[in-house]
């Protein structure tokens, strides 16, 4: 094929390899792993907080790498996909791999030397589930994998928190646990609303294999959830009221989203409305959250 | 495989590219291990 001796012989555009990193949900990453940092109790210097952000997303971007690298050929067949560096072939396949492990070899060793070794542990343990539990193992073999994958989103915040206290406490891990169940009714709700071939190349897809009813009951079971575990930080006292009273208004309107969403099929040709706002929502949603994390902390000064 | 000019072009362009940003990278890099080094050493 003329596209992969191309690739052979014009060595990689350096944005090529950038893109491999997934630079969009680097973003959501970053201010999330800030939060968790900005949240903790404790000091640290901002050149190694600065560190400590630095190496999850060099993280996140080496996992990312190593998903494009995995999953090229199913990228291939998917419109949304199809035009990323790997299926286009302007990229050697193993250079992305190696991309993918020097960029997480590098992220876990100096957060280890810099930061401290028990955050480069989470990170490590991040890196090796989401490339290999979730993208090799789990993602083609389970409609449960938005539940699974959504669990390598939720580090962030707990390696940030981690990085400064160095032991793992109930409040690291219950914003571990808010995107965790954050995940499922986010995803699903882009999952009912955007045209997607996953059916195609094989990804079983909870809407495709369980139908939408059932995908659209299980978000609204997550959303409930969502509201107990947001208001759970504030319970335990690890958080005052400025978070715990915005959680109970946004986790509110999250549920009250959703409940639209639980109760309604789609027809022909229907225009998605109430999945597409409870999408644009659950992004906002989470950076508030975790924005209102940091306010609370900063101005009632507790945890 | 004979290059043709334009794809020599694209090529250097490409190298070029990836020389600059490589060694962008390992200027920040001793930047970073500069400052953490100092951070360390004061702390």
């Amino acid at each position: 094929m003329n596209t992969v001796s191309t690739a052979n012989a014009i060595p990689a555009d350096w944005r090529d390899f950038f893109a491999l990193t997934k630079p969009r949900v680097m973003s959501l990453v970053v201010f999330t792993g800030l939060c968790g940092l900005l949240a903790a109790p404790g000091h640290l210097h901002p050149v190694l907080g600065f560190t400590a952000v630095l190496c999850i997303a060099l993280g996140a971007g080496g996992a990312g790498a190593l998903n494009q690298w995995w999953e090229a050929d199913i990228d291939a067949g998917m419109k949304r996909t199809a035009r990323r560096p790997l299926p286009q072939g302007r990229l050697r396949p193993t250079d992305a791999r190696d991309f993918g492990i020097a960029l997480s070899a590098a992220s876990v060793g100096i957060m280890g030397l810099a930061v401290h070794w028990l955050a480069a542990a989470i990170l490590a343990g991040s890196i090796l589930y989401y490339a290999v539990i979730y993208t090799i193992w789990l993602k083609p073999r389970t409609p449960q994998n938005i539940v699974i994958g959504g669990a390598a989103g939720a580090f962030p915040p707990l390696i940030g928190w981690v990085a400064v206290t160095g032991d793992i406490t109930l409040m690291p891990v219950l914003l571990f646990a808010i995107i965790f169940v954050w995940t499922p009714p986010h995803f699903w709700a882009l999952a009912l609303f955007v045209q997607s071939d996953y059916a195609k190349v094989g990804i079983p897809m909870m809407p495709v294999v369980a139908g939408e009813a059932a995908t659209r009951r299980q978000m609204l079971a997550y959303s409930v959830i969502l509201l107990v575990v947001s208001l759970a930080p504030w319970w335990v006292g690890g958080t005052g009221a400025i978070y715990g009273i915005s959680a109970l208004l946004l986790s509110g309107l999250f549920l009250l989203l959703t409940v639209p969403v639980a109760f309604r099929r789609s027809g022909e040709g229907d225009s998605m409305r109430p999945e597409k706002r409870l999408f644009g929502y659950s992004v906002l949603y989470l950076f508030a959250l975790f924005a209102v994390l940091v306010a609370d902390r900063l101005i009632l000064g507790q945890g | 495989m004979a290059l043709t000019p334009d794809d020599e072009e694209r090529l250097k362009q490409s190298r070029k590219g990836r020389n600059v940003a490589l060694a962008l990278v390992l200027f920040a890099l001793v930047v970073l291990f500069y400052a953490i080094t100092i951070v360390k050493v004061s702390g």
